[in-house]
């Protein structure tokens, strides 16, 4: 059967956050711990340079970096772009010039925002800045507040060398992060979920091999042409195979043991998966008859449960395991 | 055909694209991709099965969803199990893999493939992820914003001023006229455009590439079977890819020193050779075509994004495999003897690649369709 073509499209907000924990080589530790102490190191190049800020390994040899030195707190713009809308995340909240700052001492250029209140006028390359420090600290790059301006002359502060030691070094960073999304599922899979809304499960057949995918994702794997023909499949089907589950996943609220098993849809050309429920854990095999149970307000079915039909022969499933 | 002493010859033989859009919101990734993949096998005559090595590019960040390439995979009947393989990086260096695979002898025949949906997320913010997550990340520094600090940069070197930067966006949209797979097409003239309020001061809107939705696909193949496949092959003379620091304030953003060494490796700068007629330049806001055009000494005897560019159409993951596809196709086409192509990955064009296509006048005047 073909249903309606759908002309709604689906989509629903997606939210991903991954907070990822991230070690610190010695020279990174060295130089966060130094923010928190309001202390700005840099490290040595292979070629004399004072990087800032600093880096394990050197940009242009890879050699292996050590040697610490101090730079200043003031520094020259070397260029800056105006942010009139700031994002989330970035270190102020009212309009800033973005800026690379060379420090005093430095010989590269370390990036962060200029709080500029007066405006992009007010900004221009070669301009004198200093560091505005966070009031608290944790040995991160947001320890600098943000940049803002300074009377100060061009220094010929020149860099000192710095142990980089300090009492309870900073040895890793939580580095948060969350992107929003918005989901669309898809042609195939917009008229799947249309039609689980009326309890109903639609495959798509490959024209070429006639295999009927559920759910569909508008493409034969096998064949890599578009499955258009939409198919009703099952309510009911057969257990191909299963599990019993015996850890309580968390935030499930299921007894265990419980059977989660693979089940093959009535015209359908590969299972999906759901759980089994309406017979004892123990008694659940390959080959069983099923149907689903819908809850009220279930967009997919709850579970299933044995139909009471004899079990199918295995002949009849043995390509869908 | 230039190709280097006792090298395989290696052609672009095939290539197809999507009509790029801001957002393709009723088509999944592979629904979006499909399409492409049937064109560029079809003009091939090759079935899936018939390719020898499989190779694409993509990025899960864009769109929000883990493992997409394999969801992708179901676009090109990966059954009997095929030779695969896949980049987290803009679908050129997929090609730069199936490329070296061929050199090497063990696949004869390759197919190239990449895509995008950015408009899922918020794309300035997305590539915020991509930076180093120590001094960058944690600043939320986005794409845009870091392009306008290498605008600024040129600006104050006297390399360009902000008349020849919206000259380049007015050019490259009239260009886009032609090109019907292009997003954007047209421009008013560029005292117009200079009227507008800054995006990202220097940047106005014309600086800044759309977002898009959209893929694109390529077949590479050796040899006899190239010029077996197609009349006139694109043959690759030529590619390399180079790095350079991440850190944006190590590097000098008036320069592009890793797209001189690559165009160097990839034979551009021959003594003898002519100067390419066309150039294909990944260049997504319009400073970066001036760094570009300096690193790879095009005067204007080239002409520079024919098809518009990356200011026409943005692709993310797809924009780089567009450029040597387009380049490919002026050739293949007769349209150049010689063309260009360049692809970029990173922040400010930390890393890029540049590809030489040649035709070897097979299939020449008279013959054109």
């Amino acid at each position: 059967m073909n249903a309606a073509p759908s002309h709604k499209v689906l989509s629903a907000p997606l939210v991903v956050e991954f907070p990822f924990t991230r070690s610190l080589g010695p020279v990174q530790s060295a130089f966060l711990t130094g923010l928190r102490e309001r202390t700005v190191l840099g490290v040595k190049a292979s070629d004399g340079r004072t990087l800032v800020p600093p880096t394990e390994y050197d940009p242009v040899t890879a050699e292996e970096l050590r040697d610490l030195v101090e730079v200043g707190r003031t520094g020259t713009v070397t260029t800056w772009s105006w942010n009139d809308r700031p994002r989330r995340g970035q270190p102020l909240r009212h309009p800033f010039a973005w800026v690379l700052v060379r420090l005093d001492g430095a010989d590269t250029a370390l990036l962060h925002a200029l709080d500029a209140p007066e405006g992009p006028q007010a900004v221009n390359t070669g301009m004198r800045v200093r560091i505005r420090w966070a009031e608290h600290r944790s040995g991160a790059i947001t320890d600098i507040a943000c940049f803002e301006p300074d009377d100060s002359v061009p220094s010929t502060h020149r860099a000192q060398p710095h142990p980089g030691e300090f009492a309870d070094p900073v040895t890793g960073i939580v580095a948060e992060a969350r992107l929003d999304y918005t989901y669309t599922p898809g042609r195939a899979q917009t008229r799947y979920l249309d039609a689980l809304t009326t309890r109903r499960t639609l495959g798509e057949r490959c024209p070429r091999c006639h295999k009927v995918y559920v759910p569909p994702r508008g493409a034969c794997p096998t064949c890599g042409v578009p499955t258009g023909e939409q198919v009703e499949v099952g309510p009911r089907g057969t257990v191909t195979t299963f599990c019993v589950v015996n850890i309580k996943a968390k935030g499930l609220d299921i007894e265990v043991p419980y059977v989660y098993a693979h089940i093959a849809l009535d015209g359908a050309g590969l299972a999906l998966h759901g759980r089994i429920a309406g017979i004892p854990y123990d008694q659940v095999r390959m080959g069983l008859r099923v149907e689903p149970v819908w809850t009220e307000g279930g967009r997919y079915p709850d579970h299933y449960r044995p139909t009471g039909e004899p079990d199918a022969d295995y002949e009849t499933y043995k390509e869908l395991l | 055909m230039t190709s280097r002493a006792g090298r395989r010859e290696v052609a672009v033989v095939a290539f197809a694209q999507t009509e790029h859009v801001r957002a393709a919101d009723n088509l999944s990734e592979v629904e979006m991709l499909m399409p492409v993949l049937r064109e560029v096998l079809d003009s091939t005559g090759l079935a899936a099965g018939q390719i020898d090595f499989t190779c694409s590019g993509s990025c899960d960040y864009l769109a929000g969803r883990a493992f997409s390439f394999t969801m992708a995979l179901d676009g090109v009947g990966a059954w009997p199990p095929i030779s695969e393989s896949h980049v987290e990086m803009d679908g050129a260096w997929a090609l730069h893999e199936a490329w070296v695979k061929i050199l090497t002898g063990e696949a004869e025949t390759a197919l190239v493939y990449s895509y995008g949906e950015s408009s899922a997320g918020d794309l300035p913010e997305v590539l915020t992820r991509q930076l180093d997550p120590y001094y960058l990340g944690p600043l939320w520094p986005d794409s845009v914003s870091l392009a306008a600090l290498q605008a600024r940069a040129l600006l104050d070197a006297g390399e360009t001023d902000e008349r020849e930067l919206a000259g380049i966006a007015a050019r490259s949209r009239k260009a886009a006229e032609d090109n019907p797979h292009a997003q954007l097409s047209g421009s008013p003239g560029v005292d117009t455009l200079l009227e507008s309020d800054y995006l990202a001061r220097p940047l106005r809107p014309h600086d800044v590439p759309p977002v898009t939705d959209g893929a694109a696909a390529v077949v590479l193949a050796a040899g006899d079977t190239a010029r077996r496949l197609t009349r006139r092959p694109a043959w690759i003379s030529g590619m390399d890819h180079r790095i350079e620091a991440h850190s944006p304030g190590v590097r000098d953003l008036t320069d592009s020193p890793s797209t001189r060494l690559a165009a160097e490796r990839a034979g551009l700068f021959d003594a003898g050779s002519p100067p390419p007629e066309v150039a294909e330049l990944h260049a997504p806001f319009t400073a970066q075509e001036v760094v570009l055009r300096k690193a790879l000494r095009l005067d204007r005897s080239t002409a520079v994004n024919p098809s518009g560019g990356p200011l026409a159409a943005n692709p993310v993951m797809a924009a780089g495999l567009v450029r040597i596809g387009e380049a490919a196709a002026r050739v293949s086409r007769g349209e150049a003897r010689r063309a260009v192509a360049h692809a970029t990955s990173g922040p400010c064009l930390q890393q890029n690649l540049v590809a030489v296509l040649e035709s070897d006048g097979a299939g020449a005047e008279g013959e054109r369709p």
